[in-house]
């Protein structure tokens, strides 16, 4: 039981002022899990041709669903594509985030304010907007950089990761840099006073500070990158080496409402959603064990 | 940063990070610059002037704008505007009222509650919206501003930041000082948490406003009436519709330009909210 430590006493209060976000948790986001793994054990099946009211029916078929997703080479093919896309973006786009951080935070930069807002600036364009943009430039007609077919199908891939790129850094470099302004500056201080370079301190001190920061800027990317959607759905009107199914989420959108097949893709969703928890548990475990650090 | 001391062997140092500064404001700016020139131009200008040389036609592109569809386009900002700004206030408010919850009070299943909302985080977007959409549809609320409004409204991280904000931003002796006067709970929630709470809170409203502005997927598939589009969802059909129309172009790029200027001239403007150390509490504690 909890007694009233800290002075405050035992009351509805806070549940109350949690109210709130449990009922917008359930309805939102608890139902809807729910109801895709409900969806995922079942199929409609069809008897006769189809055709009457009655001749459509929806039962129960185990992991039937979630074994043929599994098995859909198109998935795979999409996460093969993604993993690629994803390795590339991360690396990049996380590895600009820590050097334009430790760039800002270091004693010597001049025009800091400037490179911190501009770099900061594809924030503020949406996804949406930000492919547009880069699609144009990439177009053969209004390109201004001749020569290469940034759309063609040997580097799709790479123009769309300069995407995610150009969006994902200020975001990262912002948390990173916020994070390094928070370390006492009497750290560097001693360091200084050693001799130590401002490399080195970086090197040394600063990275290892940030390690929780950035394995939380990680796990963030790697969630979000394997739902990479809007990118793709946004330039595939301009290319046609995009394919409908080109990553897995594209697969479950076209499976759920082009092709209406709602069973596969609520199996398919539950893949990826699988996927993209085992690979962020392992990095949260230590997030966990830093952040929180507080609560225990 | 003039304040501070510059030790004469290291000034020289300056110039490589801020040489690798300026390349990368550069390519952050480069396509921004792109559609503020292309802006000007009219639609046989796009493809013979030279990409940087601005031409004459923005105001043609904003008449048809204006035109295209009886105005649809400043439909589609209003919308976004409304689901930006309706859904960033709601999520900030259930945010700091779970945040002070689970900061300042020790109740039974704290720290249960806590992991479940928090677990959220983890959870994909792809897993929920095609059953929020069914969801939404067999209550007959697909397709209407509630549908892309309400699932935006909690906000896991939100509500973590917010109890690390509450952490440090309300001391236990002021509530303390308020139960010893006879305040209620909720009373110290609206008059004493809420308040100290503020500057933390902008930050979170405005990371809220630019996730939902910025949203494609969710809108996507609630919507399908053009009427109800956000920005994002309205370009895409635009481009959609003219990507093989290169005469359409200068209307896809007019669009675009318009549609972050709202969000840029927020930027500018709440500078000093966009880089508070909150994220920086958690590390500290």
């Amino acid at each position: 039981m909890s007694t009233a430590r800290g002075g405050a006493p035992r009351s509805a209060a806070p549940y109350l002022f949690l109210t709130p976000a449990i009922v917008l948790f359930t309805l939102f986001l608890a139902l809807p899990i729910g109801y895709t793994v409900y969806l995922s054990l079942r199929r409609t099946k069809v008897s006769g041709l189809g055709l009457g009211r009655g001749s459509r029916r929806e039962i129960f078929v185990g992991l039937d669903n979630l074994r043929v997703a599994v098995a859909d080479g198109e998935l795979w093919a999409g996460a093969l594509r993604v993993l690629g896309y994803g390795t590339l973006v991360l690396v990049v786009m996380l590895g600009l985030a820590l050097l334009f951080a430790l760039i800002l935070d270091s004693a010597y930069v001049r025009l800091a304010r400037f490179g911190r807002i501009s770099i900061f600036l594809p924030y503020a364009v949406p996804g949406v907007v930000a492919s547009l943009l880069w699609g144009f430039l990439y177009l053969p007609s209004l390109t201004p950089i001749g020569g290469i077919d940034f759309l063609g199908a040997s580097a799709v891939t790479y123009s769309m990761a300069n995407i995610a790129v150009w969006g994902g850094t200020g975001f990262n470099m912002l948390v990173l840099y916020t994070n390094l302004r928070a370390i006492p500056r009497s750290y560097y201080e001693a360091a200084r006073m050693d001799g130590a370079s401002e490399v080195a301190i970086a090197l040394r001190i600063k990275i290892p500070m940030l390690v929780p920061a950035i394995i939380l800027t990680t796990v963030f990317s790697v969630i979000a990158t394997i739902q990479v959607f809007t990118e793709p759905t946004t330039l595939r009107p301009l290319s046609n080496t995009i394919s409908s199914t080109w990553s897995p989420l594209m697969k479950v959108y076209r499976d759920a409402f082009v092709t209406g097949d709602l069973y596969s893709a609520a199996a398919t969703s539950l893949v990826i959603a699988g996927v993209s928890l085992v690979l962020s548990f392992g990095f949260l475990r230590v997030v966990r064990g830093h952040a929180f650090e507080e609560e225990r | 940063m003039g304040t501070r001391t510059r030790p004469q062997t290291a000034r020289s140092l300056g110039l490589v990070p801020t040489g690798l500064l300026v390349l990368g404001a550069i390519y952050c700016l480069l396509p921004v610059s792109w559609v503020l020139v292309s802006a000007t131009k009219s639609p046989g200008e796009l493809f013979t002037l030279s990409t940087f040389a601005p031409g004459s036609g923005f105001f043609d592109n904003l008449r048809q704008l204006n035109a295209y569809r009886d105005g649809v386009f400043w439909r589609w900002m209003a919308n976004t505007a409304l689901y930006a700004g309706g859904g960033a206030l709601l999520s900030t408010l259930v945010s700091a009222a779970s945040g002070f919850a689970l900061a300042k009070y020790r109740f039974r299943g704290r720290n249960l509650i806590f992991n479940i909302l928090i677990g959220g985080i983890l959870v994909p977007s792809v897993v929920l919206a095609i059953p929020q959409y069914l969801l939404f549809a067999k209550l007959g609320l697909a397709d209407t501003y509630w549908a892309v409004l309400l699932p935006q409204i909690l906000h896991p991280y939100s509500i973590y930041l917010a109890r690390v904000y509450a952490g440090v931003a309300i001391p236990d002796s002021l509530l303390e000082a308020g139960r010893i006067d006879g305040s209620g709970e909720w009373l110290l929630l609206t008059r004493v948490g809420l308040p100290l709470m503020v500057p933390g809170m902008v930050t979170v409203f405005l990371f809220q406003f630019v996730a939902i502005w910025n949203n494609f997927l969710l809108p996507f598939i609630m919507l399908g009436d053009d009427g109800k589009f956000p920005l994002t969802v309205g370009l895409y059909t635009l481009l959609a519709a003219g990507a093989n129309q290169p005469s359409l172009y200068n209307l896809i790029i007019t669009g675009a330009l318009l549609s972050i200027i709202p969000l840029i001239a927020l930027f500018l403007t709440m500078q000093r909210y966009w880089r508070t150390d909150l994220s920086g509490g958690a590390i500290k504690g």
